[in-house]
């Protein structure tokens, strides 16, 4: 894992297999395995192995952390405040204690997720955390049933000094509006990004600018532009809305502190859990066996989880908090809202030669609202201006979600580009072709991407926008998707064989629902010579090896390099142990099919228990670790390690748009991705199908809204809180390539990410194509839609 | 949600007689399929100490259609309305209301009875906060009405509702011991009011028995469109529905009626007095829709809805067959 380590030269192929694949030479760090071939060569690896927990889903015998069930345990339900903002003067529970069956109650005495304030100032003598938000949460009971916890909830008093406050990104941008923090703020990071830059100058509600990716003289550059195009792009709050809400089970005992949770990463379960409760991390077990989604904002043990630990504590028994779905959606994250005001200049042939984005987002109470990297990363262009503000309101905080800051990004400026192709005359594919050129495999990626996209979605019939005479008109349009390509600092495998043939796999990682018990057992098995079912794989238990979390699209990308290591550092020790049997050398055998025999003289061989047996193994085990990147990274922040190479994916959309009734279908979506190399394309497949399907909720109809005057979340459910449904689901084609980039064991990268971000401003471009009218405004729905058709 | 009493009523007259028991103190309410029932015990709206279960009454649930008139008894369910092929061919519109409403899932379980008597789907009205602090000032309003909406700003949840007014539907009430007394549904749906327990003109141990709908005429058509902004299920922008009597193709007079723009679903009189004695076309239905929205009165963020109930409008004329 450090520089330090010794390297050796190699030749590997790289490049898309199938189209562009070349000799390069790398550094490689010595002892990797030699680079595999392309995936048709390998036998488990590249193959469409179903899911491994497929059958333990469908048949309800998975164990969610709601279905966690220990002796005594109790249930536990929290206080929410139901004011937006407020000093809370005082707290009494006595009452509800007294409640018959309730064994504890506590108030939170300090508040996760929100931005702090660099000088705590006056309210470091508030007795309870201030409220800034409706529904943030304040105090929780257990019992021992969670009717009687919700009971006595109603028996606490909280006696509010309220405080004026705002909701909306736009009033609270106002110089007189109520400001939500009095001084300036922090925002820490959390294991799945979030954060904020330090330090950033705060007035009012306004936090920033932050001016990251800035470059060159942005005057001189629209100066030098032959056309330019301007735009006010706005996305509204998206909620995360996993199948299974935020949820933790804790149970406390003198000498350890069991954690059940709902989460994408153990590890933080434990890390938080630790530092909040002053605990050495050797006493706290984290286990997550399942998790039925989290996009981002299941990290660490949050509010509700610091609450269920003290619950258990106090009561001295196993306490299960599992929030319902109301406050799933206030209190717990969501995707910030977006006001971006994109300028962009460009030479009569398309080339770039000024962006210049002021942008606005509000992610409630925390900070950390940005709009991505794309404006300036994407494309070469001298002169860029940027200038971003986080806006504070009283609205639950934000957390990191599938594309955190890109998605809204993308969605202007992949629209603001096609603007400009439109201007120019240039069709949105020339467009790419002329200012998407990189030196990274991103940048080659989508350039194949989208000649396979333009085939299958049949590009050479798009007519110019708004040909349809009717009413119903239709169209197509395009929008590409980048995202970093992120190794985990830190990612170790450990493999056991035992003498009766059993192979386990561990890695403190977790499988959120991706299948990566299964692309893990692929690896494993593909070393071995055995079948993906032969792997028993062991994830989601602070205890393993440490694994990444299962956020910003890495765990992939960072278990398997590593669990590949260990296989083969296993299969050649197993080797060594059976040559003598064989009367051959170590080097010159292979595993295959269940066997372990000569390369060039299958005949020569044993079964792989067999061998085992005869040679009298009773336990073997072996640990690697991911090594890093063979061509090293751009950067590293914190335990994210960035790739100089990103992750593309190219996008269509064919809509259909009722003028008068302002009703937006989409019709369907061809996707074509590239993850390096795909370790199990079904999988692959259903990371892209979900990201699509997202990207159409949010793009047609996913919208928080909150009351005005009182804060409180309109649509805090799943009927009104509007997320696509089976007939809004458009036909998907999904077309992968195969990228072996000669950067690990493995070459594989990530997916989840890059196909959510590029889908809104796909959708919005066919929208333009139909319509010939631009869409600036997320959700699109009726009323949105009305409005963009009558302007101009 | 509270812990409550459950009791299975074996007749009409023995649910009529324990729902007479209900006081505010102890909340003695009907349930027919619970689909709205469950989701306002579960938002902490209504608080019944006993519920009483009608599913177990066996004479409630039959759809009787003949020469004369159409009877259809209070658990009838929308799956069995949506399917039924009598209804299909003579009340078309309301068939596909049934079609549209909800979820497969949910039109098995819910009834026609409590279809008409569930509550506003106002977001306000949904929530247990807003109960509990003076009249809400219900800035997002862009799912409410757009007509008559001085007094209330919320609109009657049912889109079954629509068509049944359209076709003249009655619902019929027992009164104390062997009396019942029918009431047009026009007049026994009532402004939806958060400081009442219904929103009808049902009184406490009434039970709603059946509904009727007069016969149809031989040169009717008729048509029903409910404008969503999701298809797989969602509530109204707005719903129409469209009964014509015909003469040859001149319309010899209509009824139109339009859901979810107004707090009880609104007869569309200037629509209707437009076609009376046109020629079914293109002009006469957009003359007729034109007509329908010109006294709109949308609010801050609903004005959208107008030109939508607009074209629907004029669309659901021309698909009446
Ligand atoms: C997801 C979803 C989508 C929906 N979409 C639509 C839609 O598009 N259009 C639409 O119209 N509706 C829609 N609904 C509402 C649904 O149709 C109604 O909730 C349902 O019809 C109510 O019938 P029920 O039998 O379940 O009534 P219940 O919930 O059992 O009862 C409702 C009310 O009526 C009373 N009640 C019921 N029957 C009687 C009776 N015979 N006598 C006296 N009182 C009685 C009950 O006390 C209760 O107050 C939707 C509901 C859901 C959950
Ligand atoms: S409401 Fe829908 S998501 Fe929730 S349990 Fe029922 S079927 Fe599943």
């Amino acid at each position: 894992m450090s520089g330090a380590e010794p390297f050796e030269q190699r030749t590997l192929s790289a490049g898309i297999v199938g189209d562009a694949f070349k000799q390069v030479t790398r550094k490689v760090p010595s002892g990797e395995p030699p680079p595999w071939p392309t995936n048709a060569e390998l036998n488990v690896v590249g193959k469409d192995v179903p899911r491994m927990d497929a059958l333990d889903k469908v048949t309800g015998r998975a164990r969610y952390t709601f279905d966690v069930q220990l002796p005594g345990m109790l249930y536990a339900r929290t206080l929410n405040s139901t004011v937006p903002h407020a000093r809370i003067k005082s707290i009494d529970t006595s009452r509800a204690e007294q409640y018959p069956g309730v064994r504890a109650v506590h108030v939170l005495e300090r508040l996760l997720m929100a931005a702090e304030l660099r000088d705590p100032g006056d309210e470091a003598k508030e007795p309870y955390p201030v409220v800034r938000f409706t529904g943030q949460p304040i105090a929780a009971v257990a019992a021992i049933s969670a009717r009687a916890a919700e009971a006595a909830l109603a028996l606490i008093k909280v006696d509010y000094e309220v405080l004026p406050h705002v909701s909306e990104l736009a009033d609270a941008m106002q110089s007189d509006a109520p400001p939500v923090f009095p001084g300036p703020t922090e925002q820490r990071a959390t294991a799945g990004g979030g954060g904020a830059a330090k330090g950033l100058p705060q007035k009012g509600n306004l936090r920033g600018p932050s001016t990251g990716g800035s470059r060159g003289e942005i005057a001189r550059g629209f100066k030098e532009a032959d056309v330019v195009v301007e735009g006010e792009y706005r996305t509204q709050v998206q909620t995360h809305t996993p199948l299974e809400p935020h949820g933790l089970v804790a149970d406390w005992r003198d000498d350890e502190l069991t954690l059940y949770a709902s989460t994408q990463h153990v590890m933080s379960v434990r890390d938080e859990a630790a530092e909040i409760f002053k605990l050495p991390k050797e006493k706290i077990h984290a286990i997550s066996d399942y998790t039925g989604g989290g996009f981002g904002a299941k990290y660490g043990v949050g509010n509700y989880g610091t609450l269920a630990i003290h619950l258990s504590r106090k009561a001295g028994a196993p306490v299960r908090l599992v929030l319902d779905r109301r406050e799933e959606h206030v209190s717990v994250g969501n995707r910030p809202a977006s006001l971006q005001r994109l300028k962009i200049g460009a030479k009569r042939d398309g080339s770039l030669t000024a962006i210049e984005l002021h942008s606005f987002g509000t992610g409630g109470v925390a900070a950390g609202a940005g709009v991505g990297m794309c404006h300036h990363s994407m494309y070469p262009c001298p002169n860029v201006s940027i200038e971003h503000y986080d806006v504070f309101t009283n609205a639950g905080p934000c957390a990191a979600f599938r594309g955190p800051g890109q998605t809204q990004g993308i969605f202007a400026f992949e629209q603001a580009i096609d603007a400009l192709a439109d201007r120019l005359g240039i069709d949105p594919i020339d467009m790419r072709n002329k200012i998407d050129t990189r030196d990274a495999d991103d940048v080659r990626a989508r350039a194949a991407e989208r000649r396979i996209g333009a085939e299958k979605m049949d590009w050479s019939r798009r007519r110019p926008p708004g040909s349809d005479a009717g009413p119903v008109k239709r169209g197509i349009g395009m929008a590409q998707s980048m995202w970093p390509y992120i190794v985990n600092s830190y990612t170790t495998c450990e493999i056991r064989v035992a003498g009766d043939g059993t192979v386990d796999a561990f890695c403190g990682t977790q499988d959120i629902g991706t299948g990566t018990r299964t692309v893990f057992a692929q690896v494993v098995a593909e070393e071995l010579g055995l079948e993906a079912e032969d792997i028993r794989v062991h994830v989601g238990d602070s205890r393993f090896p440490p694994g990444p979390p299962s956020g910003g699209s890495r765990v992939t990308s960072s278990l398997t390099p590593a669990a590949r290591n260990a296989a083969h550092a296993m299969a050649r020790d197993i080797a060594e142990r059976v040559a003598p049997l064989l009367n051959a050398k170590a080097e010159d055998l292979v595993f295959r099919n269940g066997h372990i025999q000569l390369r060039d003289d299958s005949k020569t061989s044993l079964g792989f228990f067999e061998s085992l047996r005869r040679a009298g193994v009773e336990r073997l085990t072996h640990r690697a670790d991911r090594r890093d990147d063979y061509e090293g990274y751009a950067r590293k922040a914190g335990e994210l390690h960035i790739s100089p190479h990103a992750i593309g994916g190219v996008q269509f959309a064919e809509v259909c748009v009722d003028t008068q009734t302002g009703a937006v279908k989409v019709e369907r979506v061809v996707a074509v991705h590239d993850c390096g190399r795909p370790i199990n394309p079904k999988l692959v497949e259903s990371q892209i199908l979900g990201g699509v399907v997202q990207g159409v909720s949010y793009a047609l109809y996913e919208d928080r809204r909150l009351d005005a005057a009182t804060g409180v979340q309109l649509n805090a459910n799943i009927d009104q809180y509007k997320i696509v449904g089976s007939r809004e689901t458009p036909r998907i084609d999904v077309h992968l390539i195969e990228l072996l980039g000669g950067q690990s064991s493995t070459d594989a990268r990530g997916v989840a990410e890059p196909a959510n971000v590029a889908t809104a401003a796909a959708i919005a471009n066919a929208f333009f194509n139909a319509t010939g009218k631009r869409i600036y405004t997320l959700p699109m729905t009726p009323a949105n839609v009305l409005a963009a058709l009558r302007s101009e | 949600m509270r812990t409550f009493e459950w009791v299975d009523a074996k007749s009409v007259d023995e649910a009529a007689a324990l729902l007479a028991t209900t006081s505010a103190s102890r909340p003695v309410i009907a349930k027919a399929g619970g689909m709205d029932l469950l989701d306002l015990m579960k938002e902490g709206i209504v608080q019944p100490a006993r519920v009483v279960n009608l599913k177990s009454i066996r004479s409630l649930g039959d759809v009787r259609l003949d020469k004369s008139s159409m009877q259809l008894g209070a658990l009838v369910t929308l799956a069995q309305i949506e399917k039924h092929a009598g209804i299909q061919s003579h009340y078309r519109a309301l068939a596909e209301a049934a079609a549209h409403a909800a979820t497969p899932q949910v039109r098995n379980a819910a009834t026609i009875g409590g279809n008409l008597l569930q509550r506003p789907r106002c977001w306000y009205f949904r929530n247990e906060h807003f109960h509990s602090i003076a009249e809400a000032d219900r800035s997002e309003n862009q799912y409410h009405a757009i007509f008559d909406n001085q007094q209330t700003v919320m609109v009657h949840a049912s889109t079954l509702a629509t068509p049944l007014i359209a076709y003249d539907a009655s619902v019929h009430l027992p009164h104390g011991k062997g009396s019942a007394r029918a009431v047009a549904l026009k007049d026994f749906l009532l402004p939806p009011s958060m400081q009442r327990d219904r929103d009808t003109a049902i009184e406490d141990g009434e039970i709603l028995m059946h509904v009727s709908v007069p016969p149809i005429q031989p040169n009717t058509r008729c048509a029903y469109h409910k404008q969503t902004e999701r298809d797989s299920y969602d509530w109204p922008i707005c719903d129409v529905a469209v009964v014509l009597q015909m003469d040859g193709d001149i319309v010899a007079s209509a009824k139109i009626v339009l859901g979810w723009v107004a707090p009880t679903p609104r007869r569309a009189v200037e629509s209707e007095n437009v076609l009376a004695g046109r020629r079914l076309d293109e002009h006469s239905a957009v003359e007729a829709a034109t007509a329908a929205v010109r006294g709109a009165t949308p609010l801050a963020k609903n004005a959208y809805k107008v030109p939508i109930l607009e074209t629907v409008i004029k669309r659901t004329i021309l698909a009446a067959r």
